[in-house]
Order: C-alpha cells, then sequence, then structure tokens
C-alpha cells in the first residue's frame, strides 16, 4: 500500500528523506570530515601517489564506509600497467 | 545487595528522558525491586513532577552533597511502593553545584541498598551530562523518531563510548505506527541502521502518557497504555527477561480501534 502511493505521487517519502539525510551528517559528525575536505583528500592523494606510479585518476573512487560505528575510509586507486602507461 | 546504575540520558532535550525515568524506576519497583532514581538534572528538576511527589522535598541533591542532610533524609519514599525513592535536584543551583566524583561517591554509598539507582540525566552534552554518566554501569539513551533526536543520539552515543560507559541501550520514544507505516516517519529498523546500537525498548506514541503525567501517575500504572506496557517490557529486559518487541502492526489495530481510523 505504501509503495502504492509512492508510485502515484511521485514523490519520495520523507522517512527516506530523513534517513538519506542523516546518514550524511552523521558520517561527517563523526569524522568531522565535509565533502569538501573529502574532495581535497582525494586530490592531494592522487597528487603523492601518481609521483610514484602511474594511476587512472578517472576510475578512482575514495568513500566513507561504516561498518557498526565504526568509520572507515575506502579508496580504489586503479593503477595502469606499463603497456598502458606507454600507449598514453 | 549491590545495585546496578542505570543511567537515562539523550543529548536533545524533550525526548523523554524524565517519563521514561519515572516510568522504569515505577516498573522494576512493582516487580519487587528495591529502586532509588536521582533527578540530576539541577535548575531544572522535573522527575519529582512526573512522579506526583513535588509537595514532599525538603532536601536536595545538592544538600546531600554539601552535608546539610543526610543520605537518608534527601530520599522521598513513594508510597505507591513498597521500595522506591526519589532524590530531587536542587532548584535553585546550577549543574556545577555537584561533580561527577561527588555522584560517584553518592552511588557508592547507595550501591548496597538498593538492585537500581535510577539517574534522570540533563540535556546536553556538559557538565550535567558528565555528573550522570560518571557513576552509570548501564546507559539508556532515548531518542525519538525525528532527524534532530536522532542526531543528537548518535553524538551521545559517541561520547559513552569513548568514556567507556558503552554500549548503550537505544529507547525509541513516540513512534506513531500510523506515520511509520504510511513511510512518513523514520522506522525501528532505519534508526538502529543509522545509529548500529542495541534496542531495548519501543515506546508508541500515546495520549495516556500526557493524561498521566497531569495527574503525576505514571504511565506504567495505567494497565490498558500500550505506552506502559512498552516501559514495563523495557524494565523486564533490565531485569535480564526475554521479553519480545510489540509489533507495530499490532499497535496500529490499537490506535485503529481507539481512533477508528482506517
Amino acid at each position: 500500500m505504501a509503495d502504492w502511493f509512492m508510485r502515484m505521487s511521485g514523490r519520495a517519502r520523507s522517512a527516506k528523506l530523513a534517513k538519506d539525510r542523516l546518514k550524511l551528517v552523521l558520517i561527517h559528525d563523526r569524522t568531522n570530515l565535509t565533502p569538501e575536505i573529502l574532495e581535497l583528500l582525494k586530490v592531494e592523494l592522487l597528487e603523492v601517489i601518481s609521483r610514484h606510479v602511474a594511476i587512472d585518476t578517472q576510475a578512482v573512487k575514495i568513500k566513507i564506509t561504516h561498518d557498526g560505528r565504526e568509520q572507515r575510509l575506502v579508496a580504489d586507486i586503479p593503477l595502469l600497467s606499463v603497456g598502458q602507461r606507454t600507449d598514453q | 545487595m549491590a545495585a546496578i546504575v542505570l543511567t537515562i540520558t539523550s543529548g536533545k532535550g524533550g525526548v523523554g528522558k524524565t517519563t521514561a525515568t519515572a516510568n522504569l524506576a515505577l516498573a522494576l519497583a512493582d516487580m519487587g525491586r528495591k529502586v532509588v532514581c536521582i533527578d540530576s538534572d539541577i535548575g531544572l528538576r522535573n522527575l519529582d513532577v512526573v512522579m506526583g511527589l513535588e509537595n514532599r522535598i525538603v532536601y536536595d541533591l545538592v544538600d546531600v552533597v554539601e552535608g546539610r542532610c543526610k543520605l537518608k533524609q534527601s530520599m522521598i519514599h513513594d508510597k505507591r511502593m513498597q521500595e522506591l525513592y526519589l532524590i530531587p535536584a536542587a532548584q535553585t543551583r546550577d549543574k556545577s553545584a555537584v561533580s561527577p566524583q561527588e555522584m560517584i561517591k553518592l552511588c557508592d554509598e547507595l550501591r548496597p541498598e538498593f538492585d537500581w539507582i535510577l539517574i534522570d540525566s540533563p540535556a546536553g552534552i556538559e557538565r550535567g551530562f558528565q555528573n550522570a554518566i560518571a557513576p552509570a554501569d548501564q546507559v539508556l539513551v532515548i531518542t525519538n523518531p525525528d532527524v534532530s533526536a536522532v542526531r543528537d543520539a548518535d553524538r551521545i552515543i559517541g561520547l559513552i563510548d569513548s568514556q567507556q560507559k558503552g554500549p548503550a541501550k537505544l529507547v525509541i520514544n513516540r513512534v506513531n505506527p500510523s506515520m511509520v507505516k504510511r513511510g512518513e516517519m523514520l522506522d525501528v529498523d532505519d534508526i538502529l541502521d543509522l545509529l548500529a546500537v542495541k534496542l531495548i525498548g519501543i515506546v508508541p506514541e500515546d495520549e495516556h502518557v500526557v493524561i498521566s503525567t497531569n495527574r503525576g501517575q505514571p504511565v506504567v500504572l495505567e494497565s490498558k497504555s500500550k505506552a506502559g506496557q512498552a516501559f514495563r517490557n523495557i524494565a523486564h529486559r533490565l531485569n535480564g527477561e526475554e521479553v519480545p518487541f510489540l509489533s507495530l502492526d499490532e499497535k496500529e489495530d490499537i490506535f485503529k480501534r481507539l481512533f477508528g481510523r482506517k
């Protein structure tokens, strides 16, 4: 029934919005990390890593995950192989 | 006997800390346990009025700490129960009148005489909260299903953990089952997912709470009230018993019957 309402109204239910907003707010509250700082961190991190190894900067993913009340900064940084590098 | 010190806190004000403290104290006492509750909200005392004991105050928490009376003299016996006492907060002083060390000392004096010492914490994360948490063996965090209460609950849970007083147990108060069903209120699973903490109670929104508080008769004394039942269930869980959580649908059925809603 709730799903039906959701589809008919075409508007997200407010509980879902509350949860999504809280998810972001709590990450910030727990870590003091704003999206801006996270972006800055990403730029600087890539800069340092690229000095030593070639990376695919377009495919880099940096995010905060949580397991219970534990926060984790997860960076997924694909490295370019020597072959790919010479192609560039 | 060696009492368990249980602190009831929330971060945000107005979510039902004092109501929860009064009701859990009565429910535990009604189960035959010896209970004393302490109102640690100095300057904004309310546990006395919620319990209906406001006319019997002679001495308060600050009088005890500053040596103007004996501990026993400050304890008001709630005559509805055989073994239930209240130590009221001072109304004309502020939070700095008591220190965390003094709260620990006070509770240590009470421990041999009781099964449970319930401390009603003030809102906030400052001195009053530190006073309330210092002697705690267990901590209950009360929240409501709204963004600000959940956010503040998260903050307070973090502080409880960092002071080695965790893991806190969560009470979600004032759940409106029909709004949850319509997707317009955070449900229990949403809140547990966000806060990652153990649940000990779900209390439905219930007009009996307002009515019984008006009378100074905590809602656990009302056998027909759903909120009263929820508080009695929490008391049994505190006592180590397994009690299933009331299902929301069941509550909604009651709501439908009461208000004739479809």
